[in-house]
């Protein structure tokens, strides 16, 4: 087996190596750079192991699991940096330096990929894994194979990440990474797949529970969509270029049913499944109905998929399209709505924890955002809300109130709940400095959010603005200037949330290396909380 | 705390399986939720029956209200040019330089004239047309020193068919030579000097004095003996101490070694003929006109 491993690691390595002495552009070569060392770093890693024992683990498999929550916690930094950072380069374009890499442009991408894909995809693959094994009372299914996804994930994340810098790009939003670095997720997609679909397979519990339906739809449907929006000719195999299958609006309709969905059964459904888990287990209370998460489930899957073409009222699409998409995301309002009553009510008979216990804030005022952003969804997919909406602030600001409220709050709690009991602590290092985190998170996306519905809003009807004879009042370089001070303002939010995200890092590290309230848990403790239960 | 608990609390069951210590109430959906679940769904569909919605194998269905993205847009746009119709006419008839003796007119020449620029002149002449200041080689428009001349007539000219711009055959021309092929780098730097001392500034009185000849040889038959220029031909006046591309002695030096090449694009065909007579009217209203 071993020597199978090296023959695969070394060969792709060669092939690698290849492929970035002959590639035809700086993109690519890096590509492939990359990719050749860490086949080497793997082969090598593998050969030193040779003449190892073999260990069969019994326990959680919660090593990758402690990686993926560093990971998480890094990207988390990585990604609220950038952001900070390009909401300046808006209000002070002096922040784009000179080289073409500090470009606002570039660095977008980079941005909210670093964010969705290496800061909440790292962090969904951590917690589907964390939560799939205990819910079904399994260790992972497949040995290495989850360190596979774990490293194969981060592999594709540098891929992205070397290729927003150097310019290679497909132009398509959430989607812009070219091919090789689309047909490797793919490969780790899939693995991805079987290792959590084999742990369900072997459960010792007799029912799949809620959270692990909404990880599993959205590992399911991330794949169809990352496959078919992604279909694309490459120029030529060693370059990193490559031409879309679609084009005009079938082109931009196939971008948007993915782009919505990427929202819909990344940001949503599979943060649901960390809900699940998570929120009933910090307050200590079950589910408030199981009715309810099923009905919801099922509304929420069928509807998100018709939504996408919202994000294209009055282009070039058919207003047929337009109007379903419209009235699905509409009727999509509840079904949202069914995943935060259920979160929320949750803790009826036990909002007095809320006092005390940070934590389990974070989760109620990600569910809250949760809520908001899913009301204001719809509301900015009536046609005539969107005629005003559409391509001003106001879309950042729904997105963002998404983004860090629910998706980041409930990743926060999710790391806060996990690190002390995978590092075998009793407590975290420091609750206050959750408290701390808390209200400048809080604080910050409340800055984002307000600032960008007065700048949204103000942008909308500034381009509308017509005189008594039909002529327009503004150019569009008056708005720029008009939004200024909320660009500023947009900005120190991001601050504030980046300063918040630091003081976790420094508290999980903390509790990490068992400073403060963070004592060791004892050897009889670690064993009852690792060991797979028996049936 | 055991009393305070509401009743619903202890008498639900729950569905009595257990993962992890989760456990799952087998409580109803909330009422209200499922009211407006309904509500929504019942307004769907009565929206897709008013709207086109439903694909069908040729088409989709039309809605019974008969509504369309671009019908609404072409009569929003038809409504506007239904009102502006008969001033919009007058405005074509009417001579650009006696616009401004109607005040009816003048005013919605001056309005359109102005929504006119913010679209398509401001990217280059400045969201307040002074050409982004001084030396950006894009020309106030809010001065009176003019390139190609001031007249409202002229105005509207040079906008339609643009400046050195090479698909109007009507559009105006001019070339200066690249001095830096013809002349020694010591001889220009000369007439530098000689061209800041037109207008007063800082200068090397000797080296002012061999660019003087220079400048009656090489530079005076487009920007005059005096070197106040020639509209004619675009040649601007260097005396006034206005500046399209800067008068430190740098620049200068570069603009007569490299020459310059500034283009403006021809707008006929690209905006109505009413926007350009608004627009060069609009222009002309600016403080400069002649």
């Amino acid at each position: 087996m071993d020597y199978i491993k090296l023959l695969i690691f070394g060969l792709l390595a060669l092939v690698a190596a290849m492929a970035a002495n002959f590639g035809h552009d700086l993109a690519y070569t890096v590509a492939a750079l990359i990719f050749m060392f860490a086949s080497g770093l793997f082969f090598i890693k593998t050969l030193r192991g040779i003449g190892d024992p073999v260990v069969v683990d019994t326990g959680y498999q919660d090593d990758v699991i402690r990686a993926g929550v560093i990971a998480t916690a890094f990207w988390g930094i990585v990604g609220f940096f950038m952001g900070t950072w390009i909401a300046f380069q808006l209000a002070f374009p002096h922040l784009n330096f000179g080289p073409e890499f500090f470009n606002f442009g570039r660095l977008r991408p980079l941005h909210t990929s670093a964010v969705i894909f290496a800061f909440g995809g790292t962090g969904l693959i951590t917690t589907s894994f964390y939560v799939v094994q205990r819910t079904s009372a399994a260790r992972l299914f497949g040995g290495n194979l989850s360190w596979f996804v774990f490293w194969g994930y981060q592999i594709f994340i540098l891929l992205a990440a070397t290729g927003y810098l150097l310019g290679a790009t497909q132009s398509r939003e959430y989607a812009e990474p070219e091919w090789y670095t689309d047909i490797w997720l793919t490969i780790v997609w899939v693995a991805y797949l079987v290792v959590f679909l084999g742990t369900i397979v072997k459960r010792k519990e007799p029912h799949i529970y809620v959270a692990n339906w909404f990880y599993l739809s959205f590992i399911v449907t991330i794949a169809m969509l990352h496959i078919v929006n992604n279909l694309a000719i490459p120029v030529s195999f060693l370059g990193s270029k490559s031409v879309s299958l679609f084009s005009g609006v079938q082109d931009a309709l196939t971008q948007w049913w993915y782009g919505h969905n990427a929202v819909g059964f990344f940001l949503t459904a599979g943060f649901l499944g960390m809900m699940y888990y998570f929120v009933p287990k910090q307050a200590n209370k079950p589910v408030f109905s199981y009715k309810l998460s099923i009905i919801h489930f099922w509304a929420l899957i069928f509807l998100y998929i018709w939504a996408g073409p919202h994000h294209l009222h009055y282009t070039a699409l058919p207003d047929w399209a337009q109007t379903l998409g419209m009235v699905m995301s509409i009727v999509l309002w509840m079904p949202s709505w069914g995943g935060m009553i259920n979160g929320l009510m949750t803790l009826s008979g036990a909002w007095d924890k809320l006092r005390s216990d940070p934590i389990l804030r974070m989760f109620v005022i990600s569910l809250a955002f949760y809520g908001m952003s899913t009301f204001e969804g719809p509301m900015m997919a009536i046609k005539v809300v969107n005629s005003l909406s559409h391509y001003t602030d106001w879309t950042i600001g729904h997105v963002h109130s998404g983004a860090l409220g629910w998706n980041g709050m409930i990743t926060f709690g999710a790391l806060y709940f996990m690190t002390p009991r995978l590092w075998g602590r009793r407590a975290l290092y420091s609750t206050k400095l959750v408290n701390w985190h808390f209200w400048l998170a809080t604080m910050g996306i409340i800055f984002y959010a307000s600032s960008m519905w007065v700048s949204g809003i103000m942008e909308g009807l500034m381009w509308r603005e017509v005189d008594a004879q039909g002529f327009l009042v503004n150019s569009f370089a008056d708005t720029v200037a008009a939004k200024f001070p909320m660009l500023v303002v947009r900005g120190t939010g991001g601050i504030l949330y980046l300063t918040g995200a630091s003081i976790m890092v420094f508290n999980l590290w903390q509790t990490v290396r068992g400073k403060g309230e963070a004592e060791s848990m004892d050897a009889a403790e670690t064993t009852a909380q690792n060991a797979v239960p028996a049936e | 705390m055991k009393k305070k608990q509401k009743k619903s609390e202890v008498d639900y069951p729950t569905t009595g399986h257990e993962w992890d210590g989760i456990r799952e109430y087998d409580k109803p959906m909330p009422r209200w939720w499922l009211n407006t679940l309904y509500m929504c769904i019942v307004w769907a569909i009565g929206y897709t029956i008013a709207y086109p919605a439903w694909p069908l194998i040729n088409g989709a269905t039309p809605g019974l209200l008969g509504w369309s993205s671009r019908a609404d847009v072409a009569a929003e746009i038809a409504k506007v040019n239904e009102q502006n119709a008969e001033i919009s006419a007058k405005l074509l008839a009417t001579p650009m330089a006696e616009i401004g003796s109607d005040a009816e007119l003048a005013n919605f020449a001056k309005a359109g004239g102005a929504a006119v620029f913010r679209t398509y002149c401001a990217q280059c002449h400045g969201e307040g047309a002074d050409g982004g200041g001084q030396g950006t080689g894009y020309p106030s428009l809010q001065d009176d020193d003019w390139l190609w001349g001031g007249e409202s007539d002229t105005i509207h000219t040079t906008i339609t068919h643009g400046i050195r711009y090479e698909s109007d055959d009507d559009t105006r021309f001019s070339e200066m030579p690249k001095f830096g092929e013809i002349l020694e780098e010591e001889e220009i730097t000369s007439i530098a000097n000689f061209v800041r001392s037109l207008s007063n500034l800082e200068h090397d009185a000797a080296l002012a004095e061999t660019g003087k000849e220079l400048f009656a040889d090489n530079c005076a038959a487009c920007h005059g003996d005096t070197g106040t220029g020639d509209r004619e031909q675009g040649a601007p006046n260097l005396t006034d101490a206005i500046w399209l591309y800067g008068k430190d002695l740098d620049t200068i030096t570069k603009t007569i070694t490299y020459a310059r090449f500034g283009v403006m694009p021809a707008w006929t065909g690209r905006i109505s003929d009413a926007q350009i007579k608004q627009v060069a009217f609009y222009v002309h209203e600016l403080g400069g006109g002649e």
